[in-house]
C-alpha cells in the first residue's frame, strides 16, 4: 500500500472528525452545562447542510464571485444564532430538571419538527450545490494522491473554533460560568448568575456549531434528510468515546471516528457504520466515562 | 378470574372486550384492518411498558424486536415453508430470547441516557445489515409476507378480506388477550413489584436484598419476547415487510404510544396504540407532513400532560370525585 493512499486516508479522516467535531462540540457543551443530550444534533446538522446549500446558490445566482462561496456557508451555519433562542425558549426551557425521559422525548420531538420543517421548505431529494464548488480551491498533491484544498480549509476553521472555544472556556469569565455550571449549577445561581440565559446561550452555541458543521461538508457531500439518525448515532459514539461533557473529548472522540470511519471505507465499506458502534459498545464495556470523562456518571 | 367482574374495571374490561368480538360486524374492512394491527401493536406495546413503565428504561431501538419478528415470521414462511402460526410464534420467542438476553447482559448494566442510546445503536446496526443484505432482506422495497395457517388450517384459499376480517382477526384478537393477561400476571406478581421498586429507588432496592442486574435482565428478554411475537403477528397481518420496521423513528413511534396513552398504568400504553394508529391513519390521509403534527403532540405531552390519556382521565376523575365528595 502506497504512502499516497495512507496520506489520504489519513487525512480524509481528518477532514471528517472537523465537522464531527462541529457537531459533538455543541453535545458536549448541552450536556455539561445542562445535563441534557441532544436526540435532535443530527437534524440540526442536516438543517445547516440545507441552508449551506440554498445560501450558496443565492449568493451564485446574484452573480457573485464562485470563489468566495465559502463566505455563504459560514452565514449559513451562523444563521442559527436566530433558531437556537426560538426552539430554547419555546420548548425546551419546559423540561429543565425533569425526568431525563422526557428531555430526551422533548428532544425527539424536535427532531421530528425539523426533520419536517426540512421536507417542507427543501422537499424529500438531495440538494447540493454546483458540482465543481468542491475543487475550486485546487487540489494539493500529497505524496501521490489528490487531495482537495477546501478539505484543508474546513479541517483549519474547526481547529479555529476548537482553540478559540478552548480559550473562551479556559481564559474568559463567560467560559469560566460555563464551566462552574457544569460542576454545580445551584452554587452558580447562589451566586448570582442567570442560569436560564446561561441555558440559552449555552443551547445556541451548540446548534450553531452543528449547523455550521452541516454547511461546511456541503460542497463534498449533497444534503440528503435522513442523515439525520446516523449522524445523531455518530455523536453519541464521540461523547461516549470521549467522555460526557468534555471538550478535549469531543476532539480526541471525533479525531477517533473519522479516521476509524475513513480506514473502514477504504477497505470494507459495508462495515462502516458497524465499526462505530463496535467501539461504542467496547468503549462503553472497558471505560465507560471515556477518555475524559470523569467516574459516576 | 370472575373476580373481576366484581368491580367497576372489570365491567369495563368485559364490555371492551364484547365490542372487540363484534367489531368486524358492523365496522368497514378497513377499519377491522386498522384493528387487526392494534391487537399486534398491543403485544409490541405489553413488552415496551415493562421496560418503560414498570422498570422505567426507556429503549430508543425496541422496533429491533418487532423487526426480528417479523422478519423471522417471513424467512421461515418463504424460505423453510414453515407455515404454522404458532410454530413462528413459539421461533421468534426463542429468537428474540437469545438475542435479548445477549443484549441485555450488556444494556441494562446502564440507565437513562445510555441504555436509550444504546438500544438505538444495536437497533441502527440491525437496520444498516438490513439494508446492506439487500438481496436477501429486500432492504426498504421489503419482503413479501405470506399467509400463516392458524391452528393447522390452511386459510390461503379464502379471499384476503375474508381472511383478515374473519379468522385471522379472532385469531389474533385471541393471542392479544392471552398475552395481556400473561402480562398483566408478571407485573403484579412479586417480580412485577421487584422492578417498580427498582424504578423508583435502586439504590434502596438493593438494600432490601433484590439483584438490580437480573431484574432488568429478565424484564428485557420479556419484552423482547413480547416484541417480536406482536411482530410475528405483524408481518403476517399487513404482509409486507422491510427496513422502515426497524428504523428508530419506528422505535420513536412505540414510544410515543406509550406516551400518548400513559405510560405509567397497565393498560394506557394499549389505549395510546390504538389511539395512535387511528390518528396516524387520519393524518396520513390528510398531509404528507405527519412528523411535523405527531412532534408538536407528542412535545405537548411532555410538557402539558405527561400522564398520557390516562393521566388527563384520572385527573378528571379525581376532580368529579372532589367535588362529590364536598358536597
Amino acid at each position: 500500500m502506497e504512502l499516497g493512499i495512507v496520506v489520504a486516508m489519513v487525512l480524509s479522516g481528518i477532514f471528517n472528525a472537523s465537522w464531527l467535531f462541529l457537531l459533538s462540540a455543541g453535545l458536549q457543551i448541552l450536556f455539561g452545562v445542562q445535563k441534557v443530550f441532544n436526540i435532535a444534533c443530527g437534524t440540526i446538522f442536516v438543517l445547516g447542510a440545507y441552508l449551506g446549500v440554498t445560501f450558496v446558490n443565492i449568493f451564485l445566482s446574484g452573480g457573485l464571485p464562485k470563489s468566495l462561496f465559502i463566505i455563504p456557508l459560514i452565514c449559513a451555519g451562523l444563521s442559527s444564532v436566530l433558531i437556537g433562542p426560538l426552539i430554547e425558549r419555546g420548548l425546551l426551557r419546559f423540561v429543565y430538571g425533569r425526568d431525563v425521559h422526557f428531555q430526551l422525548l422533548i428532544f425527539f420531538a424536535l427532531s421530528l419538527i425539523i426533520e419536517d420543517i426540512i421536507r417542507m421548505v427543501w422537499g424529500v431529494s438531495p440538494r447540493s450545490t454546483p458540482a465543481d464548488l468542491y475543487g475550486l480551491y485546487g487540489q494539493i498533491d500529497l505524496l501521490g494522491s489528490l487531495v482537495p484544498v477546501y478539505n484543508f480549509v474546513v479541517i483549519l476553521i474547526s481547529l479555529m473554533i476548537a482553540a478559540a472555544t478552548g480559550y473562551i472556556l479556559i481564559r474568559t469569565r463567560f467560559g469560566k460560568i460555563i464551566r462552574a455550571q457544569a460542576d454545580n449549577s445551584e452554587m452558580v445561581e447562589a451566586l448570582g448568575i442567570n442560569t436560564k440565559r446561561m441555558g440559552l446561550k449555552v443551547f445556541t452555541f451548540g446548534t450553531v456549531l452543528g449547523t455550521l458543521g452541516g454547511a461546511l461538508i456541503i460542497p463534498s457531500t449533497a444534503a440528503i434528510a435522513d442523515m439525520g439518525a446516523e449522524l445523531l448515532v455518530l455523536g453519541f459514539a464521540i461523547i461516549v468515546i470521549g467522555g460526557l461533557g468534555s471538550m478535549r473529548g469531543a476532539l480526541v472522540g471525533a479525531l477517533i471516528v473519522g479516521i476509524l470511519r475513513s480506514i473502514t471505507i477504504m477497505f470494507y465499506p459495508e462495515l462502516e457504520l458497524f465499526i462505530v458502534y463496535l467501539i461504542v459498545i467496547v468503549s462503553l464495556v472497558y471505560k465507560p466515562e471515556g477518555i475524559f470523562g470523569k467516574k459516576g456518571f | 378470574m370472575f373476580r373481576l367482574l366484581r368491580n367497576s374495571k372489570g365491567w369495563l374490561l368485559a364490555v371492551v372486550l364484547l365490542i372487540l368480538l363484534v367489531f368486524p360486524r358492523f365496522a368497514s374492512g378497513y377499519h377491522t384492518y386498522l384493528m387487526l394491527t392494534f391487537f399486534a401493536y398491543a403485544i409490541i406495546l405489553l413488552g415496551l411498558n415493562l421496560l418503560l413503565g414498570y422498570t422505567g428504561l426507556l429503549s430508543f431501538g425496541y422496533a429491533l424486536y418487532v423487526g426480528i419478528g417479523a422478519y423471522t415470521a417471513t424467512f421461515l414462511m418463504s424460505k423453510f415453508s414453515i407455515m404454522s402460526m404458532e410454530v413462528i410464534i413459539v421461533i421468534s420467542i426463542m429468537i428474540s430470547a437469545i438475542l435479548g438476553s445477549l443484549m441485555g447482559i450488556l444494556c441494562v448494566r446502564y440507565v437513562k441516557i445510555y441504555f436509550a442510546m444504546l438500544t438505538l445503536a444495536f437497533s441502527s446496526l440491525f437496520h444498516s445489515l438490513i439494508l446492506k443484505t439487500y438481496r436477501i432482506s429486500g432492504a426498504d422495497e421489503g419482503l413479501h409476507v405470506l399467509r400463516p395457517y392458524l391452528l393447522g388450517f390452511n386459510q390461503t384459499e379464502i379471499p384476503k378480506m375474508e381472511f383478515l376480517a374473519g379468522s385471522f382477526y379472532y385469531y389474533n384478537l385471541a393471542v392479544a388477550v392471552i398475552a395481556t393477561f400473561i402480562m398483566w400476571r408478571i407485573v403484579s406478581s412479586h417480580f412485577g413489584l421487584c422492578l417498580k421498586s427498582i424504578r423508583e429507588n435502586p439504590e434502596k432496592a438493593k438494600y432490601l436484598g433484590i439483584n438490580i442486574i437480573k431484574c432488568r435482565e429478565y424484564a428485557f428478554i420479556l419484552s423482547s419476547v413480547y416484541g417480536a411475537v406482536g411482530g410475528a403477528l405483524l408481518a403476517s397481518i399487513t404482509g409486507h415487510v422491510d427496513s422502515s420496521v426497524v428504523y428508530w423513528t419506528h422505535s420513536g413511534s412505540l414510544v410515543f404510544m406509550a406516551l400518548l396513552g400513559g405510560f405509567q398504568s397497565f393498560f394506557g400504553p394499549l389505549i395510546g396504540a390504538v389511539v395512535y394508529i387511528y390518528l396516524q391513519d387520519t393524518v396520513m390521509s390528510i398531509t404528507q407532513y405527519w412528523r411535523i403534527i405527531f412532534g408538536i403532540i407528542l412535545a405537548f405531552i411532555v410538557i402539558v400532560a405527561p400522564g398520557g390519556l390516562i393521566g388527563v382521565m384520572e385527573y378528571f376523575m379525581k376532580r368529579f370525585r372532589d367535588i362529590k365528595g364536598a358536597n
